[in-house]
């Protein structure tokens, strides 16, 4: 029947006939399967109104597809979410929740799935709509995520010290933003941030002196590349034997991490310009600072940013590893290792939470510095 | 290295072994001064200037020391010897290999996956990128512990931190590489009316390798960053990093010294490994040409 329709047969065409076919077997698959664990629920646990609900939000969603992909994607991911509410409300009154619960779980979560296949399926050519389908998607799939963790914890009343509950997680951070702050301003505000700059800052500066002579570049280049493999971090006891236990020491990890990486970028990115653009500038008269400043830095930019990003993660890296050598009692670092010590678990995930969320935003800040200094570069302007 | 580049190379490396020598004779003489001082003997500054580069525990090692300190801890304990490099580079050397290898594995499972379902390219590929965006190695102590409490031990919690962080390069140099090949490839495919399992095994994976190859390399060195940060909390019992660790409570400056050369041995000979098996496999399959360029 679906073979013999026309507007599917131009579809089939126009993205790939395989495509085509596994996405309606997917969609099947997945709402089949929803509709069923709920059917199972309702059997085995007489959870009359949640089961029914979901079989029958399956079976509709089945029948919405054909009219709008995004009916069917609100029709699934509300249904999902309103049932993982309700789940989550009832986790700890049920002692040992019993199979229905699960079979609850299983098709809310393939209606979740079911949700992200259609909302990834959906072709637009508005920008506005693409990219808030682009935040959507991944939002839905980390929301699910924490979403089944806390389920699974709670339900399996797996043991607080391997595995806490986001929400404990959560509760803990509220609990104690103090500690959290200190240990946020002593490893990130002192030792990430200045080691970052001055790390980031003399690799700059040598790649543009060396720049200048043929024969260092040649001679240095194959030296940064060995040592940017090197497990550099290694040298972190060395730094806090020389620095002290503060953060100097901890910077001082963080700009022999970053250096090398930022060196071996920027010379390549300075040897990015073509022979035609260096020519255009010699025609003009241009002098080497007029060169450097017009034509091959903006050039270089794209690969500098590339080192600012890979940098931003090890510099969090090589802070958080040095304080295991040796801290005054603050940090991020120290924090962790004590706390593991104690079985505070919930405390080191909150600690992992400060640190996730200092690494996303440092990243998300020089990639969005890179849009708006890079806007010309063919990867910005798909 | 090409040939040209031989000379500068030399030059540079000497260049660094003369800094080094100066800067050990500059921060090691102080120590120098206050042991003449408190003996009241007035040596003369070319003896003190030896006595910097021989001493017991320097703050910086000549290099001389370092050198003599693994050639001794590698060639002349035995292997089996719990004072021998060669053993804790063994034990360090095992756990990443297996880190690398299982990462390795789901990187490119993740990919494949990726590539073929749009739902998880949109939904799973920004986390990925963000988890790496973690500094993951934070929690390799939690892990450790946490994974001797449900009674996981030796290799395999190690293992597991060496995995999360080389299976990243692999997941983006291999989504990359797999939606390499050309439009017009991909259509010739069709007009062979090949199957998916045919497209993606004589099309997709081969145009593929060059860059699983290159991101291969990167995951090498990490996984074995991962292994030596993975020993530091466990207590110091054996490996590379506890090798770190005791040596930097004890004040053993060589002792560190000489476990960061032989970790970076292995971490070039590694990399160097992985580049000569992914020449010649890309050589046989004729891609020797269409090497990228780092598909980070």
């Amino acid at each position: 029947m679906a073979s013999a329709n026309p507007e599917i047969i131009h579809r089939a065409l126009e993205k790939g006939a395989v495509t085509a076919v596994r996405y309606r077997f997917m969609e099947r698959l997945l709402l089949v399967g929803a509709g069923v664990f709920g059917l199972l629920s309702l059997v085995t646990e007489g959870r009359l109104l949640l089961g029914l609900c979901l079989a029958l939000l399956s079976v509709s969603a089945y029948r919405s597809i054909k009219h709008s992909r995004l009916l069917t994607a609100a029709l699934t991911g509300l249904g999902s979410l309103f049932t993982a509410y309700v789940l989550l409300s009832f986790v700890d009154a049920v002692d040992n929740p019993a199979q229905g619960f699960w079979f609850q779980v299983i098709a809310s979560w393939l209606l979740a799935w079911m949700c992200v296949e259609q909302l990834a399926a959906i072709k637009t050519l508005s920008r506005i709509y693409a990219t808030a389908l682009n935040i959507l998607i991944p939002v839905l799939f980390g929301v699910w995520l924490l979403i089944l963790w806390e389920l699974l914890t709670r339900g399996f009343n797996v043991p607080q010290v391997l595995l806490p509950a986001p929400s404990l997680i959560a509760e803990r951070f509220v609990e104690s933003p103090h500690i959290l702050w200190a240990d946020f301003q002593q490893t990130f505000l002192k030792a990430v941030l200045i080691g970052y700059a001055l790390g980031c800052g003399a690799g700059f500066i040598i790649a543009i002196l060396i720049d200048r002579s043929p024969f260092l570049q040649r001679g240095l280049l194959p030296i940064g590349n060995l040592v940017s493999a090197l497990p550099i971090v290694g040298v972190a006891p060395i730094m806090v034997m020389w620095f002290g236990f503060d953060w100097p020491s901890k910077a001082a990890v963080v700009i022999i991490m970053t250096f090398f990486p930022m060196l071996v970028n920027t010379v390549a990115g300075l040897s990015a310009a073509g022979a035609m653009q260096h020519d255009l500038m010699k025609t003009y008269a241009a002098g080497y600072w007029q060169s450097l400043f017009k034509l091959r830095l903006p050039e270089a930019l794209p690969f500098i940013f590339n080192a600012l990003k890979i940098n931003s993660t090890l510099a969090m890296i090589g802070a958080i590893v040095a304080e295991f050598f040796g801290t005054p009692t603050v940090g991020m670092g120290f924090r962790i290792s004590t706390e593991v010590g104690r079985m505070n678990v919930d405390m080191v995930w909150a600690e992992i939470a400060v640190a996730a969320v200092a690494g996303s935003l440092f990243y998300g800040a020089i990639a969005l510095t890179e849009r708006v200094f890079t806007f010309w570069h063919p990867s910005n302007r798909s | 290295m090409n040939k040209s580049s031989f000379f500068p190379v030399m030059l540079v490396a000497f260049a660094i072994i003369v800094v080094w020598y100066s800067f050990t004779v500059v921060m090691n003489l102080p120590w120098e001064k206050s042991v003449a001082e408190r003996s009241g003997t007035t040596p003369s500054t070319m003896t003190m200037i030896r006595n910097t580069l021989q001493q017991e525990r320097p703050v910086l090692p000549a290099p001389h020391q370092v050198v003599t300190e693994v050639i001794n801890t590698t060639f002349k304990k035995k292997v089996t010897s719990k004072r021998s490099l060669v053993y804790h580079a063994g034990i360090t050397l095992s756990s990443s290999m297996l880190g690398f290898f299982m990462g390795t594995v789901l990187g490119i499972v993740l990919a494949v996956a990726i590539v073929y379902n749009e739902a998880l390219n949109k939904s799973l590929m920004p986390w990925i990128i963000a988890s790496q965006t973690i500094p993951i190695l934070a929690i390799a102590p939690m892990i450790i512990v946490v994974l001797n409490a449900i009674g996981v031990q030796g290799l395999l919690p190690k293992a597991f931190i060496s995995m999360y962080l080389s299976f990243f390069p692999v997941v983006v140099g291999m989504v990359k590489g797999l939606n390499s090949p050309d439009r017009s490839y991909l259509d010739l495919m069709r007009t062979y009316h090949a199957s998916a399992a045919q497209t993606f095994f004589k099309l997709r994976l081969p145009t593929s390798l060059p860059y699983l190859f290159t991101s291969m390399k990167i995951a090498v060195a990490t996984s074995l960053v991962g292994a030596i940060v993975a020993e530091l909390p466990t207590g110091a019992v054996a490996g590379l990093g506890a090798r770190l660790l005791a040596g930097s409570y004890y004040g053993q400056t060589i002792q560190i010294w000489s476990a960061l050369v032989v970790a970076s041995i292995i971490a070039a000979t590694l990399v160097m490994l992985v580049g000569i098996i992914g020449d010649w496999v890309n050589r046989r399959m004729g891609l020797a040409q269409s090497t990228p360029s780092g598909a980070h």
